[in-house]
């Protein structure tokens, strides 16, 4: 009377085929975490110094429109980002933080040389800028806009971005009157780029949220996607060029490079080797685009590749991650057990060869929780990229979860989650909280492997934004870490048995913070690529001097193209030093 | 003129919602995925149906289930094995799991929920990638109903979609928040292909027509429950409730097709 199993051997072996089948599935799903440290390769190993360097910054959300009270945790859980410059020109690099509630200041922690820092932002007048009315900070990028020798800052916010000249004095002027860049907008991201190389800065924008919504006075609640896959309704992204004299054009339209996918992130770089900046984007709820420069003249969105895939991308780090002397790309996405497997991408640049990228991700690089910002970086001098990778939405009740309550919605018809009211309350449950960052330690061609754990990276904070500098000059990158509605995180690294170089750029004919400028260093038959970026991953912006480790190789040959054009190749350079190299006249 | 098997229907019908989706959206996510169910689900059809049963199956059963796995399963990353060992178990099931004869579980459905449950770190089901587009929807809806009613399984189709609106309204009483919230899951993708080639198998329903009905009820019931679980966060339920209507079919599918197949047993009647 019960379920009756094949008899005779034929049935046999195939009754035994099917249990095997169900054993490898068992086997094969525990391999799909990746693999995590053996040992065998120089360690990272990072220590948490943020309390004993004096940071203290702790970031705290955006208060929105009562209408959207019931999904308030979702949708207020960004803002908290970092981003590095040399403020000061004292060579020591300093940090700014940026918070998102009205009436709370965003820090600028000025390096002390003594392992030490210190929040300088009111004195120089950009702590005060989460105002009623200006809207509130979403982020920062630095980059020297008039040329004058002096890091200038664009806070970009959900509400009106603000350009803050650098007067040199340790004090900023709120330029952005008369700048024409007094567009409201709900960005998230914005990069400084010469896209026309006439050696002045100009200004890429993201939007996410439409740029005719008010989030604290809404006059709809119809600001969602319409699509999780495909959705086209975010805000515009806007291309300013840099007309000269702190004036901002809008050229969005005419370079065509208008996206409204709601972009969270977005780099750029000379991914086609052209010598012209293209544009890398990440965005929420579709396929990332790459726009392509043709000459400063327009920009094309290029079959790449990218297309095939839509996720949830929320940030672009851009390395070379097999010393190929390529702009390699990692894109962060969500993954949740059971509910959804986008995957972070790392997708391998052969646009010469194939005209696209090919996507290689598996194991603890496609999955690492609900990722957010990431930033590839030579932690232990090994000669290889590794990656810093944070984590985690909303970690709240630990009893409590909302991806049950979103899936419901999730895969419904677009009209209906386009609308906030039909949001089932989120309440104070997690989603996707409490995940630890990564650190993936790359071997080349055996792949990466975490290490987060043994590197001392252990922390379960909400991780929105993370940069890398070698804060202490002392020949080795160290991490910094936003959280949101968490304390800001500095992971002091240790000094490693690899040798290293790193590169100051100055630029004459180019735009003087040399953003753009490509450098590859040759060491042990290889060559390392890598650029200056004017902000990437997510909300964040590196230390524009560019750090190179070459494990136990000497230092051969290094080639500079510059945003202008020029090449400049270095030979005979001195390793485990800082090269300050200004551009040929 | 000879009437069309209505299987074949069904054939046409998911091969548009493959052409479809993967012609707007890029919904298989590669054609390897593609490549690896369909050609595990008919190498495997073809070897178990030579091997035990002296011949060759028809393979449109094998085919609708291919397709259904490379459009529902969504993998961790870019791996392959669960849809070749999804696809081998969803045939094999036919093979290995059956009483008097019969398989009892729909084929797609035992793979899919089995990779849920087993494999839960690398086999989501699809719940993205499809636009959101209520007029794509509509069209697959309208095809659905129409080789449904073809199938002379509308009466499931129907009867599953009433139960959900009216539980949904239940739900809705008892967990409070916006009514649409609990309405919308079956405005996706998922719920069609779901409610036109799971549910209404004619392989794996019980055999009177008041027992589909009464059947397919009590999925939506089980559904119920386990969304209910969901909204209450009972942790021992969350391996359920990532995908509640294919798990409750998983659960009360099997348990009343043998039922309907003992109690004929009992009664001296062949399976039907």
């Amino acid at each position: 009377m019960f379920p009756s199993f094949p008899s005779g051997w034929r049935r046999v072996v195939v009754t035994a085929a099917f249990a095997a089948a169900i054993v490898a599935v068992v086997a094969l799903n525990r391999r799909a975490a990746g693999r995590v440290a053996d040992g065998g390769e120089e360690p990272i190993r990072l220590r948490e110094v943020t309390h004993e360097s004096g940071i203290d910054f702790v970031h705290r959300p955006a208060t929105l429109d009562p209408q959207l009270a019931h999904i308030a945790a979702h949708v207020a859980a960004l803002g908290a980002c970092v981003s590095v410059t040399d403020v000061n020109n004292d060579s020591w690099p300093d940090l700014y933080f940026t918070t998102s509630r009205f009436g709370v200041p965003n820090a600028l922690y000025i390096n002390q040389r003594d392992g030490t820092f210190r929040d300088e932002a009111a004195e120089a007048g950009v702590a005060a800028l989460n105002r009623p009315g200006d809207g509130v900070s979403m982020g920062a990028v630095w980059g020297d806009y008039d040329n004058d020798g002096f890091e200038d800052l664009l806070v970009y916010k959900w509400g009106y971005p603000q350009l803050l000249h650098n007067l040199g004095n340790g004090r900023f002027h709120d330029a952005t009157a008369g700048s024409g860049l007094r567009h409201w907008m709900n960005s998230n991201g914005a990069v400084w780029l010469d896209f026309d190389r006439d050696g002045l800065l100009d200004l890429y924008v993201t939007g996410y949220f439409r740029s005719d919504i008010d989030l604290w006075h809404l006059s709809t609640t119809r600001i969602m996607q319409h699509s999780w896959d495909f959705a086209s309704n975010g805000g515009k992204n806007l291309l300013f060029k840099n007309v000269g004299n702190g004036r901002f054009e809008d050229v969005t339209d005419v370079m065509g490079v208008g996206s409204t996918r709601w972009t969270l992130a977005a780099a750029a770089a000379d991914f086609n080797d052209d010598g012209w900046p293209d544009l890398y984007l990440a965005n929420d709820y579709g396929p990332e685009e790459l726009f392509l420069n043709h000459a400063g003249k327009r920009f094309a969105l290029a079959r790449a590749g990218l297309e095939d895939d839509s996720k949830s991308g929320m940030a672009v780090a851009v390395g070379d991650v097999f010393n190929r002397g390529r702009h390699d790309v990692f894109v962060t996405n969500i993954s949740e057990r059971g509910f959804l497997f986008q995957g972070n991408n790392l997708r391998i640049n052969f646009l010469k060869e194939l005209g696209r990228f090919d996507e290689i991700a598996t194991g603890v690089v496609a999955d690492a929780g609900w990722a957010w910002g990431a930033q590839f970086g030579d932690l232990n001098n090994d000669g290889l990229l590794d990656l810093v990778v944070t984590n985690g939405f909303i970690s709240a009740d630990t009893g409590r979860d909302y991806w049950y309550a979103m899936s419901k919605i999730a895969g419904a018809q677009g009209n209906i989650f386009e609308d906030a009211k039909n949001w089932p309350p989120i309440g104070s449950a997690s989603l996707s909280g409490y995940e630890r960052s990564r650190v993936l330690l790359n071997r080349g061609r055996t792949g990466f492997v975490d290490v987060a754990e043994e590197a001392g990276v252990v922390d379960l904070l909400d991780g929105r934004s993370v940069a890398l500098a070698d804060l202490f000059n002392r020949g080795t990158l160290d991490v910094v870490i936003a959280n949101e509605k968490g304390r800001a995180l500095l992971y002091r690294n240790a000094e490693h048995p690899g040798h290293w170089v790193a590169f100051k750029l100055i630029g004459t004919r180019s735009n003087r913070s040399a953003i753009g400028a490509d450098v590859t260093v040759e060491f042990g038959g290889v060559r390392q690529r890598q650029v200056v970026d004017g902000g990437e991953g997510f909300c964040s912006q590196n230390d524009r001097r560019l750090h190179f480790g070459l494990g136990d190789q000497r230092l051969g040959r290094v080639t500079i193209r510059w945003p202008s054009g020029t090449e400049q190749v270095l030979n005979g350079l001195a390793a485990d030093r800082l090269h300050v190299i200004t551009e040929p006249r | 003129m000879r009437r069309l098997d209505p299987k074949y229907l069904i054939v046409f019908l998911i091969t548009l919602v493959l052409v479809v989706g993967e012609a707007r959206y890029n919904i298989l996510g590669g054609y390897d995925r593609l490549a690896s169910a369909l050609g595990t689900c008919l190498a495997t059809e073809v070897l178990l149906s030579r091997l035990l049963r002296g011949r060759v199956a028809n393979l449109s059963s094998a085919y609708i289930t291919g397709i259904s796995l490379a459009l529902l399963i969504k993998p961790q990353a870019n791996i392959l094995w669960p849809f070749v060992l999804g696809g081998f178990l969803a045939i094999g099931s036919k093979y290995v799991l059956t009483y008097r004869g019969r398989h009892l579980w729909n084929p797609s459905n035992f793979a899919i929920a089995l990779l849920l449950l087993a494999a839960a770190d690398s086999v989501a089901v699809l719940s993205h990638q499809w636009g959101n587009d209520l007029r794509i929807n509509l069209v697959i809806w309208a095809f659905g109903l129409a080789v449904a009613s073809r199938a002379r399984v509308l009466h499931v189709t129907l009867t599953y979609v009433v139960c959900f609106l009216l539980f949904a309204v239940l739900r809705n009483a008892i967990v409070g928040g916006p009514l649409l919230a609990e309405l919308a899951p079956i405005t996706g993708p998922m719920y069609q292909l779901f409610v036109f080639f799971m549910v209404t198998d004619p392989r794996t329903t019980v055999s009177a027509r008041r027992g589909r009905i009464v059947v397919v009820a009590i999925v939506a019931l089980v559904e119920t429950v386990i969304r209910l679980a969901g909204d209450f966060q009972l942790a021992l339920w969350r391996p359920l409730y990532p995908s509640p209507p294919l798990l409750a079919l998983a659960i009360v599918g099997p348990i009343a097709m043998w039922w309907d197949l003992h109690r004929q047993a009992q009664s001296g009647a062949a399976p039907n």
